[in-house]
């Protein structure tokens, strides 16, 4: 790959936050590193990962809202967890977390437990309660 | 080192970068809020350098990042103790003593035998240079066993892991390569220069089979481009890098 045909595709993976280096040749025909912004190809592969990921968070939504599980399930997708995760974060067996996100056994939760989930899923007690009324996105960590 | 508490880890981590050392440690994408969103997987194999702080703010160097940064202390703490494959563990490195000469046609030497070596003499099917052929083989099922969605998901990922951040292009081949032309003047063996040639046309061959999957996945595939026709591509990527990888395991060095 030569220099000039180092791909500048831009779909703001990268916020704006840092370029990635490409190793490319210069007239030359020597090696330099060359700062990229995205290539089409990798933003395609990218964006479909993420679309999966958000499709079961809001899948986990519309199943809290039918009362099916309880708002852990959703908590739980949001941070791309799985019950075995979850539980390790926890220090409980899988079981146990999976037997949580059923409604009725969460709301007999007490309020230690409901603070060890939220920081474990980067959440106050408060909105562990509940799920968002619009469809939402997985997302990481914001707490610093 | 590795640590049971996280106390412990950060007041070891303060320790040393109290004494000027820069830290090496181990921490998961997920909880690092200075990286990209899309980035942020639970991958738990990233490596960064903690080499200084103020307050609770810590001075990051994380080699898929061109300039520095910084992170909260809690955030921190997250990340050198997240759970998952592996675990993390708060697991920290820093050097005891700096070589003031390096000899680094020795290193040069040693790296490009190791490569060629793990490239060419990895027994199992999935390594090295068979790795191609063996992925190629399940690149030609993945529409029939799979179905199309799941096969474009499947595909994407050969994309990302052979494109994304820290790889510097077509998988670490251009990088590769840059490492056998700089070896060639260090070395003084010009002919590693032509060695560096093909590996960047081989380079090429990967990002070209990258763009075709990646039109592929977005279902609008190139004229007469199927999973087949990737496979082709990746096969003849396999037998391209077999024959160069055991002329870097015989050259007389």
């Amino acid at each position: 790959m030569k220099k000039e045909e180092v791909p500048q595709d831009d779909a703001n993976m990268l916020e704006g936050k840092f370029k990635v280096v490409k190793y490319a040749l210069n007239e030359n025909g020597e090696y330099v590193k060359v700062p990229s912004v995205g290539w089409e190809p990798e933003n395609v592969a990218l964006g479909q990962a993420w679309d999966v990921i958000n499709e079961r968070v809001e899948d986990a939504r519309q199943q809290v809202l039918s009362g099916k599980l309880s708002p852990l399930a959703f908590h739980m997708e949001k941070n791309m967890m799985d019950e075995a995760l979850l539980a390790k974060h926890m220090g409980l067996p899988a079981r146990k977390v999976k037997r949580h996100l059923d409604p009725k056994e969460f709301e007999a939760l007490d309020e230690a437990t409901l603070l060890h989930y939220a920081d474990a899923l980067l959440t106050t007690v408060e909105e562990l309660k509940r799920v968002p009324d619009a469809p939402s996105r997985a997302i990481s960590s914001d707490q610093a | 080192m590795r640590f049971r508490d996280q106390d412990e880890a950060m007041a070891e981590l303060d320790r040393v970068l109290d004494k000027g050392l820069p830290v090496g440690m181990l921490t998961s994408v997920f909880y690092l809020p200075y990286l990209p969103q899309a980035f942020r997987f639970h991958f738990n194999a990233h490596n960064i350098v903690v080499f200084g702080r103020k307050g609770d703010e810590y001075l990051v160097s994380d080699p898929v990042m061109d300039g520095t940064t910084t992170i909260h202390r809690r955030a921190l703490v997250r990340a050198r103790f997240a759970k998952g494959t592996p675990d993390t563990n708060g697991r920290m490195y820093y050097p005891t003593a700096v070589l003031t000469k390096a000899d680094l046609k020795a290193a040069a030497i040693k790296g490009l035998k190791r490569t060629a070596r793990d490239m060419s003499n990895v027994p199992l099917p999935m390594f090295g240079v068979k790795g191609m052929p063996y992925l190629a083989k399940k690149l030609r099922q993945y529409e029939t066993k799979l179905g199309e969605r799941r096969a474009k998901l499947y595909l994407g990922n050969i994309i990302r892991m052979q494109e994304e951040i820290g790889t510097g292009g077509a998988g670490f081949r251009f990088m590769f390569a840059a490492f056998l032309q700089e070896a060639a003047g260090l070395l003084n063996k010009p002919e590693l220069n032509e060695h560096a040639k093909e590996m960047t046309r081989i380079g090429d061959q990967w990002r070209e089979f990258a763009f075709e999957a990646g039109r592929m996945c977005k279902g609008r595939p190139e004229p007469g481009s199927t999973y087949g026709t990737l496979a082709d591509k990746l096969e003849a990527i396999g037998r391209a890098e077999k024959v160069l990888f055991k002329q870097l395991a015989k050259l007389p060095l």
